[in-house]
């Protein structure tokens, strides 16, 4: 459905995407996961024809996009918080799209109340969009961008303003739709929950690189290098010999003994994250479920099952 | 576009100032037989003093009122915030009438009606200047020092007129220029024995016809005008700094105890000296010789010895020359902000500011020297009035346009895009409405600067094409109870049409299209 080739994007000579290459299919959910400038906006925006690229292409169902403005392209696109339009009402934001390619007004306000139902906001249609709470304008927003039907739906960090169960609520509403519409999706976001949860596949980007592409627990089971593995959260990067290797927290066993220390417990719900200090200073940390765990200061020994533990192609 | 305009109709009749003021024979020549004459030095002297004069009690009496408006909440808020910006919109002319109708005959021409009119005009800048920035301080700084110890004074002067400081700072230097420059005021409220540089290169140009004298007036005009800028805006600038600021709404709180009747006296005085003068002048038109009635109004069609038109004419000239000249503001100020608000360091900024540093007068005069001989002849056009109106306006229109165009967020052009709208459409659907409310603004201010303008149409307007303002000149420059209530008919006449300019303009709201 969208083959990014070769994609490169530079600002006053600064590479902001060096070469990317990607394929999401059709009906497919794709999250673009990568910290604060990794180029996953930029890729965002040159896919949506905002952002010209200095080289590369963008195809579209095979076709490409070089040349056709964001206004051809067919492409939906919703920003960090809205980026509603201030003058118009929210049954005006939703039907601006319908507006602009020109559909009768009958059909334009049968559709629109047809996405306030779908994002749960029936019967809010005149409501001035000043007086939306954060979580309602995103939904807003959603609806604006699904409104004119598009081939594909871009999300730049959609959940990135709100904080807490919002988020967990909308998040989950937002899996939901996919699912339910069965549209294709680039899902940009920061979170490595969040990428999980939406993505079928999850794109992992660099400095303007894509460095890992593969489904949620592929990726969770052989990061392609360290820096992917503690960018997903494992800390537990190790060199074995010449080897490099990650091991899972949940592979780190802590039994009686005296060869480590614990320095830190904390629990996070039904399990404990506990960061264990061995005595030849390395630090590692493991999961244990757990109902009284050991606490800090406690001497312990520390097993690790093989199983847990993966090896990590070179930085590059 | 604007800049060849400003270039045009700002800067060359500057320069036919510099060059009439410092060349002479063929050869450089400093005028300074005009420069350093007693008589120069003297006029030289009550202008500064009577600006300096004029600040104070403008800072005095707009203090209060900025504390009022800033820190509570009352019934009528937002009425008295707008009816306070009137007076500043108001024709200098106007004002000068409707003094001379309020006060007594002893007071009515000299110093005392000079200084309160000057207060009158520029109470509305130290209201909004200082009031804004009042109504956005953290009241937990006043909290914080109250619980440090600091009593109500201390915490004036500790906490309140330090932040205050860049605020004050702004709207005295304005209230300043503007006092410096002021000229229809002292013109009509002066009389013979006071006169302000502005009201000299009037009578040494117009009256007196000796062109070399005002144009080396016009020059020390300039200079002191360049002094004042550069000084305020160093003050400005070490003033500056960063301070929390709130939303307006965090603040405000209904007045306590003791504070209502505090309140309620500054309203009360607001209303008294904000309302009387018009009043007055209001009064004054109606009150004929034979009790309350409309003669003077209906004199206004009649033929009068003081015009060579009926005051009728000159109504319609005025309105005409206005909206043309609001129409090339508008047009001109609209271009100039939309390339100001994408290339913010651009020199353009600065070129269309420049009118805001000089007078109207010596604009007017300018125009008078410049415009008078080929390759530009226009002194016998009546299309010099309204030029010379757009160009005092324009500054106003950018310093309104270009903000709020610079100020729509670029994403919202892009969801535009990305939701199917070409780049006209994205201007249509997205630009337009988002800074229609601002081009009314300024269409309206436009509109009363243009028609209350005075000191350059004085110079320019053809006496068989007058323009209210200068109608209402030579009415009061004429004895008799018939020529000063026509006066004050006409300045009701133009008070009003001022008035409902701007509040029309106001009311423009964007209508909640789908």
């Amino acid at each position: 459905m969208l083959r990014v080739e070769g994609l490169e994007v530079t600002f006053d000579g600064v590479a902001a995407l060096a070469g990317v290459d990607l394929e999401v299919a059709g009906k497919e959910r794709l999250a673009l996961l990568g910290p604060s400038g990794s180029g996953k906006s930029t890729l965002l925006r040159a896919v949506a024809g905002l952002q010209p690229a200095a080289a590369g292409r963008v195809l579209l169902a095979g076709r490409d996009l070089a040349g056709v403005p964001p206004y051809r392209r067919g492409i939906g696109l919703m920003l960090q918080d809205g980026a509603l339009f201030p003058h118009r009402d929210v049954e005006g934001n939703i039907a601006f799209g319908l507006r602009m390619a020109g559909v009768p007004r009958d059909a334009r306000e049968h559709r629109t109340s047809e996405l306030l139902d779908l994002v749960g906001l029936a019967g809010r249609g005149r409501r001035s969009v000043a007086t939306l709470s954060g979580g309602e304008r995103q939904r807003v927003a959603l609806a604006r961008a699904l409104a004119p039907e598009p081939r594909l739906l871009l999300l730049d960090e959609p959940l990135g303003s709100l904080d807490g169960p919002l988020r967990e609520r909308l998040l989950q509403d937002l899996a939901e739709l996919f699912d339910h519409l069965r549209l294709t999706v680039v899902h940009v976001t920061h979170d490595v929950g969040e990428a999980f949860s939406i993505g079928d596949r999850v794109a992992v980007m660099r400095e303007g690189r894509v460095v890992q592409h593969a489904a949620p627990d592929d990726l969770w089971a052989h990061p392609a290098d360290a820096w992917t593995a503690r960018f997903l959260g494992m800390a537990n990067v190790l060199d074995e010999g010449a080897r490099r290797v990650v091991v899972r927290p949940e592979a780190v066993r802590v039994t009686p003994g005296d060869a480590a220390t614990i320095v830190a417990a904390e629990r996070r719900g039904p399990s404990v994250l506990l960061r264990v200090r061995l005595d030849d200073g390395e630090v590692l940390e493991a999961i244990t479920t757990a109902l009284s765990p050991p606490r800090p200061g406690d001497r312990v020994a520390v097993e690790i099952d093989r199983a847990g533990v993966v090896e990590l192609a070179p930085d590059p | 576009m604007p800049a060849v305009l400003v270039a045009v109709f700002f800067v060359y009749p500057l320069g036919a100032i510099l060059q009439r003021g410092l060349w002479q024979g063929g050869g450089f020549d400093l005028p300074l037989e005009v420069l350093v004459s007693e008589s120069t030095l003297r006029v030289l002297w009550f202008t500064v003093w009577q600006a300096g004069l004029s600040t104070a009690l403008t800072l005095a009496a707009g203090l209060p009122l900025a504390w009022v408006v800033a820190r509570f909440d009352f019934p009528g808020r937002a009425l008295v915030r707008a009816l306070v910006l009137v007076p500043f919109v108001l024709p200098t002319v106007v004002v000068a009438t409707a003094f001379l109708a309020l006060l007594p005959e002893r007071l009515e021409r000299g110093l005392p009606a000079i200084l309160a009119a000057h207060v009158f005009f520029n109470v509305a800048i130290v209201v909004r200047v200082v009031g804004a920035r009042w109504s956005q301080l953290d009241p937990g700084l006043w909290d914080a020092a109250a619980t440090l110890g600091a009593g109500p004074a201390q915490r004036l002067r500790a906490v309140t007129l330090p932040l205050l400081a860049p605020a004050l700072a702004v709207s005295a230097a304005l209230a300043y220029l503007f006092s410096f420059t002021s000229f229809g005021v002292i013109l009509i409220l002066g009389g013979p024995r006071y006169a302000t540089l502005e009201t000299e290169i009037y009578s040494q140009a117009a009256r007196l016809f000796d062109l070399r004298a005002a144009a080396a007036l016009s020059l020390l005009q300039l200079a002191a005008i360049g002094l004042i800028l550069a000084v305020s805006s160093a003050v400005e600038r070490r003033l500056g700094g960063s301070v929390p600021l709130l939303a307006e709404s965090d603040v405000l709180r209904r007045p306590r105890g003791r504070e209502r009747l505090a309140v309620g006296a500054v309203l009360g005085l607001a209303a008294a000296g904000l309302g009387l003068p018009p009043a007055a002048l209001v009064e004054r038109s109606l009150a004929t010789p034979d009790g309350y009635g409309l003669r003077f109004y209906r004199a206004l069609g009649e033929e009068t010895a003081a015009l060579l038109v009926t005051p009728w004419h000159a109504v319609l000239n005025s309105l005409v020359f206005a909206l043309a000249a609001t129409g090339i503001a508008v047009c001109a100020g609209g271009l100039a902000a939309a390339a100001i608000a994408r290339r913010p360091a651009g020199g353009l900024d600065a070129l269309v500011a420049l009118p805001l540093g000089a007078s109207a007068v010596m604009l007017g005069f300018g125009y008078l020297i410049a415009f008078d001989e080929p390759p530009l002849d226009l002194r016998s056009s009546p299309w010099l009035v309204p030029i010379a109106q757009a160009v005092i306006a324009i500054p106003f229109v950018v310093r309104i346009v270009a903000p709020a165009l610079r100020s729509i967020d670029e994403r919202l052009r892009e969801a535009a895009a990305v939701l199917g709208a070409s780049p006209a459409r994205v201007w249509r659907e997205v630009d337009l409405p988002l800074v229609l409310r601002a081009f009314a603004v300024a269409a309206g201010l436009a509109f009363a600067i243009s028609i209350g303008e005075f000191g350059a149409t004085v110079f320019l307007a053809r006496s068989d094409w007058p323009t209210v303002p200068v109608a209402i000149l030579r009415f009061l420059g004429r004895p008799g109870a018939l020529n000063a209530g026509q006066a004050a008919a006409l300045s009701v006449v133009l008070l009003l049409t001022t008035a409902a300019a701007v509040l029309a303009a106001d009311r423009v709201r964007i209508r909640g299209a789908r």
